[in-house]
């Protein structure tokens, strides 16, 4: 069903097509500027998560990429093709923050309807597979509307994986599922980096980011305010020392200085009782980089 | 091409398993039972009308079965309406307000080919239900009276040619309007159609070239009313005398011959129409 995995100098090789590749795209929506020259890029096997506030743009670029809305300028590419064609719909799979299948349909249903429409003869194979993927085999004769918003959710993504794409664009797919279903959903993501399916992760929840993206891009005013693994994004916060005398704290001390830092404050007589680095959170880093940005400014 | 059959395939699916469905199936099976009581009824009285009174010429049974039909036909072209209006109005916009289309578009087939595969289904929903009821309707008046209409089969496939139009047209609406707002429309352009047959009687009536000329251009912008027109005066089109004039008066609007001009004529307005909605949904942002 899915494309094997794909070795790993392929995956980092330079000359690899990307996955995606947005340059200098732009979006207005009447007086509105949605996205102010956007350049990204997904790499194939990789994990990019997509921040930024509600207005950011982000769901704006999720939709270009697919195909459902069209730039006011600039370039976006799936696989080589431009986004929206039919070579470049072909090679991914979408799930809309915001989707619903026919109440009346069964799961089963919905898969082989998007099996056809997608051109895969992976057949009640794939169905199969990807029902038990989402943990949905059981419920594969139960109609959509008989369904809770957590298994209309697995089932949508498991839509979106039918005919192995090459890249997924996964809008809040984790945004009814409960803590399992997260999980779930992340076990399933690294399975996708494996096979070298790309991901473009646009996501609400950081830690859930921080916990499994390759590489993270945040939005802020229709642009990308930040980019970079979460490791780059995170910076030093100073150690913390435990001392007879309590927690000192020594904000610019870096995690090299600390044999030097101890050194010297046990040869002024203190007794040390524990030492910690302090990093930031993406969190902090997001916050950094929005800026404090109001919700829905452009 | 073959996205429009996958399309057709889910919408007709969709079309005979939603809960509108039944309900219209229901309703159809209500009026049919009524317009069978109704018509046993008319024609138990059908001797009280013509004994005792000199009235020349004309054919009193010829009369009340071409009127009962005529009364059918409208029936079927209005339930005709609703049932096309209830699979199209949300076809694009509204679909895709619910969230229900984009996990469709993002898939390799063109735009075209998924409004193609609605109108397609909707159609031939809109075509086997016109077909089923216009045969019962027929059937139900040969019953009570022993006749046919002078052309059987004429009327039905005007009125299935009509129910196209529709179809065609609130799928031109779904592009640009949202569902309720579309529904609005389409109901009133049938509106609109309904008071031009109207005006054609009356123009017929009180011989007004001018009136006639105004409901007969009507009724060529909306061709589903020249196409029902068109199967009405198929009912009757060997009916001469008193008898073809009282029925060319009839109370469903006019009736006038149709031909291949009109045929040719409806299906271009329908490839227009597709067209425009083509054109429409390949420039929206969904």
């Amino acid at each position: 069903m899915w494309p094997p995995p794909a070795p790993p100098s392929q995956i980092a090789s330079p000359r690899v097509t990307p996955a995606l590749s947005v340059a200098a795209l732009h979006k207005r929506y009447g007086r509105t500027t949605a996205l102010h020259g956007v350049d990204l890029d997904v790499e194939p096997g990789e994990l990019v998560g997509l921040l930024g506030p509600n207005g950011a743009g982000k769901s704006t670029l999720v939709k270009i990429a697919c195909g459902l809305v069209r730039p006011s300028g600039g370039q976006a590419q799936v696989c080589g093709a431009p986004a929206g064609s039919r070579e470049a719909r072909r090679a991914l799979g979408y799930l809309a923050e915001l989707f619903r299948f026919p109440g009346w349909a069964r799961a089963e249903e919905v898969l082989a309807l998007h099996q056809r429409l997608a051109g895969s003869d992976g057949g009640a194979v794939e169905r199969t597979e990807l029902l038990d993927l989402v943990d949905l085999l059981d419920a594969r004769g139960r109609r959509v509307e008989a369904m809770s918003k957590g298994m209309q959710q697995r089932l949508g993504i498991a839509q979106a994986l039918v005919g192995g794409p090459r890249l997924l664009l996964l809008d809040e797919p984790t945004s009814a599922l409960d803590p399992v279903g997260r999980r779930m959903v992340r076990e399933l993501l690294e399975r996708l980096r494996e096979r070298g399916v790309a991901v473009l992760l646009n996501s609400h929840l950081l830690s859930e980011v921080e916990l499994v993206c390759d590489r993270v891009a945040i939005l802020a005013g229709g642009r990308v305010v930040a980019a970079g693994r979460p490791s780059e994004l995170v910076h030093a916060g100073g150690v913390e020392v435990e001392t007879a005398g309590g927690v000192r704290r020594f904000a610019q001390a870096t995690r090299e200085q600390v044999p030097q830092l101890v050194a010297e404050l046990v040869g002024a007589g203190e007794q040390i009782y524990g030492v910690r680095v302090l990093t930031s959170s993406l969190e902090e880093a997001y916050l950094d980089a929005v800026g404090g940005r109001q919700e829905g400014a452009a | 091409m073959s996205g429009a059959v996958v399309v057709a395939g889910y919408a007709l699916r969709e079309s005979v398993r939603r809960r509108v469905f039944v309900v219209v199936l229901l309703l159809t099976l209500a009026f049919l039972g009524l317009f069978a009581f109704a018509t046993a009824k008319v024609f138990e009285h059908t001797d009280e009308f013509t004994v005792g009174r000199n009235i020349g010429s004309l054919d009193a049974i010829g009369l009340v079965a071409s009127t009962m039909l005529g009364l059918g036909m409208f029936a079927i072209l209005f339930l005709a309406t609703v049932l096309a209006v209830f699979l199209t109005l949300g076809a694009v916009r509204g679909d895709a307000e619910r969230g229900l289309l984009q996990p469709l578009v993002v898939r390799p087939l063109g735009r075209t080919s998924l409004l193609l595969g609605r109108f397609a289904a909707a159609a031939s929903v809109c075509a086997v239900y016109v077909a089923f009821v216009y045969g019962a309707t027929t059937l139900i008046v040969h019953q009570a009276s022993g006749r046919w209409p002078d052309t059987v089969l004429g009327p039905g496939l005007a009125l299935i040619g009509g129910s196209a139009v529709i179809v065609a047209l609130a799928l031109l609406g779904s592009v640009f309007l949202s569902a309720t707002a579309n529904g609005i429309v389409t109901f009133m352009l049938f509106g609109a159609g309904l008071v031009a047959g109207l005006m054609q009687s009356i123009a017929d009536g009180i011989g007004s070239h001018s009136l006639g000329q105004i409901a007969h251009t009507i009724a060529i912008a909306l061709p589903f009313e020249a196409l029902y027109q068109a199967g009405l005066h198929a009912l009757t089109a060997n009916q001469t005398g008193f008898t073809g004039a009282l029925i060319q008066l009839g109370p469903f609007g006019s009736s006038h011959a149709g031909g291949i001009g009109l045929d040719l004529w409806a299906l271009a307005y329908v490839a227009l129409a597709l067209a425009i909605a083509a054109w429409g949904f390949a420039r929206r942002d969904l």
